[in-house]
């Protein structure tokens, strides 16, 4: 696991909530600093992934840990 | 990285039918977008400060009835006094169980994105609706105005 600067717990949220939080906790953090997401929505897997993709945020991780799913996203320059 | 940018006309102004237009601006505004929103017809009702949005099962039939209702209350039954303020609770609640934002909360979230609301002028004429009812943050416009930014955007949807 990588270890991350800031956590945002966004359980229990449904599409696109997770999404949104994630970019607005983003927007408050450095370049190269690591944000751990916790989600319950299976849809989140895909749509991280895309994020990243189009965002230049790096997905360092994608995982699931007891039915929920745990990302790892490095902020992008 | 680009700037893409997202136009979405939205043309319907009940509570499932607000999501999409929502939804979809707010996530590409999250994606880096430049979104414009144009609300025209029924769609205006969406830039209201107070929404009181409805769902009607009338005339859905791929409106998913909970209780195996569609047994009990087909076709006619859904136009039956009641039923349209029943399913909008039965809606509202089943939102809020799921985790799924408002339509207000979403709206909110792409005003704060900067997402830029245009409201159509012909509409508002028409169906006599008062400035003061609407929020503040929108712009008011016509075709020509939509077309502005449509003519330069990536993509452009019709909801």
């Amino acid at each position: 696991m990588p270890d991350s600067n800031q956590e945002l717990d966004a359980r229990g949220l449904n599409c696109p909530l997770p999404i949104l939080r994630a970019k607005k906790t983003l927007n408050g953090m450095a370049a190269g600093e690591v944000l751990k997401i916790m989600s319950t929505d299976p849809g989140s897997v895909k749509d991280f992934q895309a994020f990243a993709t189009q965002t230049g945020n790096q997905l360092l991780d994608s995982s699931e840990v007891n039915g929920e799913f745990h990302f790892f996203l490095k902020k992008g320059d | 990285m680009s700037e893409k940018s997202l136009t979405i006309i939205a043309t319907k102004g009940t509570l499932d039918w607000a999501y999409p237009p929502f939804i979809l601006s707010s996530t590409a505004a999250a994606l880096g977008y430049n979104v414009t929103m144009f609300f025209t017809f029924y769609g205006l009702q969406l830039l209201k400060k107070d929404l009181s949005l409805s769902v009607s099962p009338l005339g859905n039939p791929g409106m998913p009835m909970p209780m195996a209702m569609d047994k009990w209350f087909p076709v006619l039954g859904t136009a039956i006094p009641g039923m349209q303020a029943m399913m909008t609770g039965m809606m509202k609640n089943t939102i809020k169980s799921k985790g799924v934002a408002t339509v207000a909360e979403l709206r909110d979230l792409c005003l704060e994105a900067d997402v830029k609301m245009i409201g159509c002028q012909m509409t508002i004429d028409l169906f006599d609706i008062k400035h003061e009812d609407l929020i503040d943050e929108i712009d008011l416009g016509g075709a020509a105005t939509y077309f502005e930014h449509a003519g330069e955007s990536n993509i452009n949807l019709f909801v």
